[in-house]
């Protein structure tokens, strides 16, 4: 029995279909990121779910208690779910230790106690309890809104996009620290954001979501290295995708013959690969002579960005290319490390590393 | 090299800059205060020139406690009674589903557009037997109630709804958000509105006359009418002047110093609408029954003595001049009020401290005096000091500015405090030198406010009464003074238009009031 099950959730907003139909599954104690672009249904989603909407079509249900079917619905202050906002949406009126303590009981035992174990448990210090929210930074704030949300030990946190305020440094020990956190009190958090890297960093499961539906939902690793189709491979990251003649488990393609993910298919398809799959290894042109079934090219552009570097390949020569004069114009875009990167004119051999995917 | 002349040189000349801008505007404020506090220093010169046995016996008397408790209970009745009117008026129009919402929310405002006295003509003609206190708190809610409608219901279009959805996942339900989350956040609105209904109810002269209801403003202007400027009168001011001291300092405590602008980033969400499914019925009695009694009444009296009057009451040329008149005092004292009002508003949120609430405090207790003290000072301070000045245009603007100074000021202030702070500075990162920083950024955006408080203090204007009769040059005769002298003679018929055009004229900056609220919550 699964955590949290959302069957055929639909709403719409007008005429406009904020979401068309979801199915998830959320195991206990797990972390979901629900990751696409904006205006993708994400954010409806997760209020859904919260229970500050309720949906037009499908059940929710948490636990194995319904919270919607339908129209019904039970209201959000019933659920017992934790919301983290995008910009924290912490209480102007009250001060720090008062938004932590909001949904506990004034009469609670050890009330003022508990606000100082939540601050410190968020990483807040003690001092800052006494001020208000507009004294804070964006990460306080945030840390704040977190504790609020944990205080009334909820079974279920929704995360919208919290990190997103962040600067970059922040925001990835941000990310790690409330990973941690959740996973040490034992609460299953589900993630929205528009952020590919933060959504695979931080789930275990990571559902990818366009137009009001979810394309595709896996582990990172799936999602990255076997996308459904092109929206999701180029969405996750960069992603080389030539055609392909496939057979026994191999790829004939402008690359070279390359070893592919599945071994039944034998057709023309698509092939993905990801650039960090493509290994370069300085030679020259003197190199190239009687090596007929190597692959070689031209470093066209190289751009240099501390730790990781950008650089543009043209092919030279392509064994058996089924469509040999659109990839020869369009250079291949590669990510490297920022240590010897070839220069512009350089001569580099071009060897692929693990197995392409074959898009459907 | 230059980057090190930069560093250098840059930041101090830049905070001195800006030190010099603020205290140009502390200055101006300063002496806007000033200037505002010539008739309570003439109040304090008349008691001087009384005697202090005197005054002791014009203050400690039987009368003045009389008119303490009347004005007292007035007080304490009216404003909570249109403090819950208000909230449950705003949030039916502004959160509900109710049907027509856009339509009460109008019907809510329009009252303002009837002048007190004429609400109370209205009453007192339906119902003769109309008197005493609590014909006086109704007639006060009546007249007053949009004055918290109004600052309340752009409040909460303007709530973040991300604050109520996170009250709600932290297991709150809908009345327990309302009262922690929507309500202290509306305390800013509520306090401003509650002050200046209360300011209005011990100023108000004509609508008590009416009802016979002595508050100290009209047993002070009694009291000017027998003996001119005696010092009877300027005791029962100075008493008054108490009552204004009481109002302020209640609001300063309630209001505190919270921060209203919103905490974080991105654009709030739009509001949802609460669902009032059976309770639809019941819930629409509050605004129809409103609507009845606030703007039914006069509308239904008012047109029962045209009815009654006939062409006969319509004398064109005298109408005609009388709203000529009234038209030119009213735009231009709405001017001279919100430009003075400027400085003390910047002050007051973006340096707030105790000289600004002193400052404020002069502005709020010369604009609660009764027109009529105003008025008695600066026709005392013309004729003994400046005799050209007495019964000019330029005395009797004054005299407006001076009594109007708050209303500019809460709209101002209120708009200002929208406009956050670090607008202001990025528009001085990006090279603006301060003033133009203020005029790009803060005074753009509170221009919707400064235009609402020009309408407020027009308003006011159009339908003043007693400073009017004692300041404005011989011969003038605005609406008012018209309206108010065939009243007197108990000719309601010939009072009739005039009631009706200074409706009609009050409509427009009504509803341009309204507008311009709704676009200050970006609607």
């Amino acid at each position: 029995m699964s955590f949290l099950e959302l069957r055929d959730v639909a709403k719409h907003y007008g005429p406009v279909a904020a979401l068309a139909g979801v199915d998830l599954t959320v195991e206990s104690g797990s972390r979901t990121a629900i990751v696409g672009p904006s205006g993708c249904g994400k954010t409806t989603l997760l209020r859904l779910i919260a229970g500050f909407e309720a949906p037009d079509r499908g059940r929710i249900a948490l636990d194995g208690k319904l919270l919607a079917n339908g129209g019904a619905a039970v209201p959000a202050h019933r659920r017992g779910i934790g919301v983290v906002a995008q910009d924290g949406a912490l209480f102007p009126h009250l001060t720090i230790a008062d938004n932590i303590g909001f949904g506990m009981p004034r009469s609670a035992e050890k009330r003022a106690e508990h606000i100082v174990e939540l601050a410190y448990i968020v990483g807040l210090d003690k001092a800052i309890l006494k001020r208000r929210p507009h004294e804070l930074s964006g990460g306080q704030q945030q840390r704040v809104a977190l504790a609020r949300a944990m205080a009334m030990k909820p079974r279920l946190m929704l995360l919208d996009e919290p990190f997103s305020a962040l600067d970059t440094g922040l925001r990835a020990s941000m990310r790690k620290a409330v990973a941690e956190l959740l996973e040490d009190a034992g609460i299953t958090t589900i993630l929205v954001t528009h952020d590919q890297a933060e959504a695979l960093s931080f789930a275990g499961q990571v559902a990818v979501m366009r137009d009001g539906l979810f394309s595709q939902v896996g582990t990172p690793r799936e999602l990255y290295f076997q996308p459904r189709d092109r929206m999701v491979a180029e969405f996750l990251g960069d992603a080389i995708i030539v055609p392909a003649k496939i057979a026994d488990g191999f790829a004939i393609s402008p690359l070279g013959r390359i070893a592919v993910d599945t071994a039944e298919r034998r057709d023309v398809a698509r092939i993905m690969l990801r650039p960090e799959q493509v290994v370069l290894k300085r030679t020259s042109r003197e190199g190239m002579s009687g090596t007929p079934d190597m692959l070689f090219g031209e470093v066209t552009d190289s751009e240099f960005a501390g730790s990781v570097c950008t650089i543009a390949v043209r092919l030279l020569n392509s064994p058996d290319p089924p469509d040999a004069a659109a990839i020869g114009n369009t250079p291949l875009v590669l990510r490297k490390t920022g240590m010897d990167v070839p220069e512009v004119g350089e001569i580099v051999r071009l060897t692929v590393t693990g197995k392409a995917h074959v898009f459907a | 090299m230059s980057a090190i002349d930069l560093t250098h040189s840059g930041p101090p000349a830049a905070a001195r800059q800006s030190r010099r801008s603020t205290s140009w505007i502390t200055l101006a404020a300063a002496m806007v205060s000033l200037i505002a506090l010539l008739p309570l220093a003439f109040i304090v010169w008349v008691g001087i020139q009384t005697g202090w046995d005197t005054v002791v016996a014009l203050t400690f008397r039987p009368r003045v406690g009389e008119l303490l408790v009347n004005t007292i209970l007035l007080v304490l009745l009216a404003v909570p009674i249109a403090i819950l009117l208000s909230v449950a008026l705003a949030w039916l129009t502004e959160r509900s589903d109710v049907p027509g919402n856009r339509w009460w929310s109008w019907l809510s405002v329009a009252p303002l557009a009837i002048p007190a006295f004429v609400h109370s003509y209205a009453w007192i003609s339906l119902i003769p037997g109309l008197h005493g206190l609590w014909a006086g708190v109704l007639v006060s809610v009546i007249a007053y109630f949009p004055f918290l409608y109004l600052p309340i219901a752009a409040a909460l279009r303007r709530l973040d709804p991300a604050l109520e959805d996170a009250a709600a996942a932290l297991g709150l339900g809908p009345w327990r958000v309302f009262a922690r989350v929507v309500l202290p956040q509306l305390r800013l609105a509520i306090c401003g509105g509650s002050l200046l209904v209360g300011l209005h109810l011990l100023a108000e002269y004509g609508l008590y006359v009416f009802i016979r209801f002595d508050t100290f403003t009209t047993a002070i202007v009694d009291q000017f009418q027998s003996t001119f400027n005696g010092p009877a009168a300027n005791m029962l001011a100075a008493v008054l002047v108490a009552c204004c001291f009481v109002l302020l300092g209640l609001e300063v405590i309630v209001r505190g110093e919270e921060r209203y602008a919103r905490v974080g980033s991105g654009a709030a969400r739009q509001q949802q609408r609460a669902r009032l499914g059976r309770a639809t019925l019941p819930c629409l009695l509050l605004p129809a029954g409103t609507a009845l009694l606030t703007l039914g009444v006069p509308f239904v009296t008012v047109g029962r003595w045209l009815l009654a009057g006939g062409a006969d009451v319509w004398r064109w040329d005298e109408i005609s001049l009388a709203l000529g008149q009234t038209l030119v005092l009213a735009v231009a004292g709405a001017l001279l009020a919100t430009v003075a009002a400027m400085p003390m508003a910047w002050i007051s949120i973006r340096a707030p401290g105790r000289l600004q609430r002193l400052l404020e405090s002069c502005n709020y207790i010369v604009g609660s005096l009764p027109g009529v003290v105003v008025a008695l000072a600066l026709v005392t301070i013309t004729v003994r000091i400046a005799l050209p000045l007495y019964q000019t245009l330029f005395t009797i603007l004054f005299g407006y500015a001076l009594m109007f100074l708050p209303r500019a000021l809460v709209s101002l202030r209120a708009s200002i405090a929208q406009a956050p702070v670090e607008l202001e500075r990025a528009a001085s990162s990006l090279g603006r030198p301060p003033l133009r920083a203020l005029w790009s950024t803060t005074i753009r955006l509170s221009a919707p406010g400064a235009a609402a408080g020009m309408a407020m203090v027009a308003l006011g204007i159009t339908n003043e009464l007693t400073a009017t009769q004692m300041l404005a040059p011989n011969g003038t005769r605005t609406l008012a003074m018209a309206f108010w002298s065939y009243s007197g003679e108990i000719d309601y018929a010939s009072a009739a238009p005039y009631a009706l055009i200074m409706v009609a004229m009050s409509l427009p900056m009504t509803w341009v009031l309204y507008v311009q609220s709704k676009r200050m919550a970006g609607r």
